[in-house]
């Protein structure tokens, strides 16, 4: 009986709506709270203040490109320990485990709308996306796959910055890949970076700020060094929308904000523009 | 050379007050030295300093991270942690220098590229990888020496290069030990362990294919023979800016693409 009445003082309480535990969502950006079920019809983006949240690499090859169309590169490839780093065998062995994936990155071709490109997606589930040998070499290979091949490259990045456990062997991952971009573009290639939530680190310092075209989703978060790295030595707030896509855009390094739900067609687009038969025109 | 001490007791080294610093270096290894000042779209940066000079009487183009003897020059130089427009002058530096055929010497010494807001403004990020891109195809010889401290990604922006060289009690990493201690076990004061189990000495740069040569440095470091160390660093410059002078510069691209290309452990 008691139970029944708190049920009904519950029930006026919340304006009539059934409190029930649905898994919810928090936004990130606006603090908001919304069911995750709605956040996941959305593709994952806040219905308030538009934010758009993180996909899995599958998820986003799903969502991308043509249907079956991926094929993969070095799917195989895994990470030996260059330090000897205490635990990272057995940190990686669980994340391969826990996420299906062999490192933070899957490379391959795929189409859009028919046209085909180089691939790469970051998954930031694994090790929050960071570079070690695996991600270097596999878009060190996918560039000069794609210089070989004279195909368009489309990266998908998302990072927190170089794999420490790899020490220095990490660090050089920024000059392996950017060498390969360079010699892509040098070679005519189209690059377009497509920068999702985070990119930064030594990803933005390296092939992520190196695209012809650089795209970002809204409300993401891009920058060389962290928020609390910088708060802390400024000793200062620093405004809301710091290192967001929008203010990234202001400041001159992000030429376009695509909406996921465009993302598709948009890129599809600009491939079309870039294709050898236009060229020859 | 010392061959007995840790990594943290070298970092100690680098640290010491009155270890040379570039500015000790130039007069001492070249001749007719020319600063040359700004980026040509915001500023002039003092943490790295660039110019042209001649070593043994060729011309060459200088670009350094300087940091300061004391208090006061660190302020002018922000401790030797460069904003955007200092790596934007040290590839508008580059770029003449491969116009008119000049090999480029770079030495790094930096903590890391600055982490402020004016700097993230500016595009931090986006000034580093257009430095290692273009480094990586510049059609001239580079030599990187790293001095004291190469700190991360801001050391890298001068350091794609035909050859790198430490000083003997030099750093390279991937980050400071107080932030691999910090960002792995949420703990800096285990500063020391991460310095030791980093890999981060003139040693191991050389035995992970980063580093090409070792400088020796006087009994118990730099500091302590400045007249030495820098017979030492213009015998090494003389040596090697010859040698790649003498290359074609096709195979010279090649294998300096080449040498990052292979740095990597993985398994398939």
């Amino acid at each position: 009986m008691f139970e029944d009445f708190f049920k009904v003082v519950k029930h006026r309480f919340n304006g009539g709506e059934e409190e029930e535990t649905v898994p919810s969502f928090k936004c990130p950006r606006c603090q908001g709270v919304v069911s995750l079920e709605r956040y996941e019809d959305m593709i994952r983006v806040c219905p308030n203040c538009n934010y758009h949240g993180r996909l899995t690499a599958r998820e986003r090859i799903a969502v991308t490109f043509d249907k079956d169309s991926f094929e993969e590169f070095d799917s195989s490839m895994i990470s030996c320990d260059p330090i000897s780093f205490p635990e990272y065998p057995e940190k990686q062995e669980e994340l391969r485990e826990a996420t299906g994936l062999n490192d933070a990155i899957v490379t391959g071709t795929a189409l859009i709308k028919g046209h085909k490109a180089v691939v790469g997606v970051m998954d930031s589930r694994y090790m929050m996306a960071s570079m070690g040998s695996v991600v270097g070499e596999k878009i060190a290979r996918a560039f000069e796959y794609a210089t070989e091949n004279n195909l368009p490259v489309i990266m998908f990045t998302a990072s927190g910055g170089a794999r420490m456990q790899e020490g220095i062997v990490s660090l050089m991952q920024m000059a392996k890949t950017s060498g390969a971009v360079k010699l892509h573009s040098d070679n005519g290639g189209l690059y377009i970076t497509v920068l999702t939530d985070p990119t930064t680190g030594g990803v933005t310092a390296s092939f992520a700020s190196l695209g012809d075209i650089i795209i970002a989703e809204p409300k993401i978060l891009i920058g060389f060094a962290g928020r609390r790295v910088i708060e802390s030595t400024m000793k200062q707030r620093l405004p809301e929308d710091f290192q967001l896509a929008e203010f990234m855009q202001e400041k001159g390094f992000v030429d376009m904000i695509v909406e996921r739900k465009k993302m598709r067609v948009t890129l599809a687009s600009l491939l079309a523009m870039h294709t050898q038969e236009e060229k020859e025109v | 050379m010392e061959n007995n001490k840790t990594a943290w007791e070298r970092l100690a080294l680098v640290h010491t007050k009155g270890r040379p610093t570039v500015r000790d270096y130039i007069p001492l290894i070249f001749t007719d030295f020319h600063e040359l000042h700004g980026d040509r779209y915001y500023g002039d940066d003092h943490a790295i300093i660039g110019g042209i000079a001649r070593l043994d009487g060729r011309p060459v183009t200088v670009i350094a991270q300087v940091k300061g003897r004391d208090l006061n020059e660190n302020k002018d130089c922000n401790f030797a942690m460069p904003l955007p427009e200092g790596y934007r002058k040290a590839l508008r530096l580059a770029k003449q220098a491969e116009k008119f055929h000049r090999p480029v010497i770079c030495f790094i010494d930096t903590p890391g590229a600055y982490a402020g807001m004016a700097a993230e403004e500016r595009g931090q990020g986006e000034a580093i990888a257009k430095n290692i891109a273009e480094f990586m195809t510049l059609r001239t010889p580079v030599i990187s020496i790293v001095l004291g401290e190469g700190g991360s990604g801001g050391a890298l922006a001068l350091g794609v290069c035909d050859e790198l060289a430490m000083l003997e009690n030099a750093q390279y990493s991937v980050v400071s030990p107080r932030g691999f201690a910090s960002i792995l076990w949420k703990d800096a004061s285990r500063e020391e362990e991460a310095c030791n189990i980093m890999q981060v000495t003139a040693d191991d740069m050389v035995r992970l294919g980063v580093a090409e040569t070792i400088i020796e440095e006087p009994l118990g470091g730099a500091h302590n023979d400045l007249d030495k160390i820098s017979e030492n660093i213009r015998e090494y410059l003389s040596l090697k800016i010859e040698e790649k002078c003498q290359k074609d510069i096709d195979e010279l691209l090649k294998a300096r693409y080449t040498k990052y290309r292979k740095i990597g452990e993985f398994t398939e």
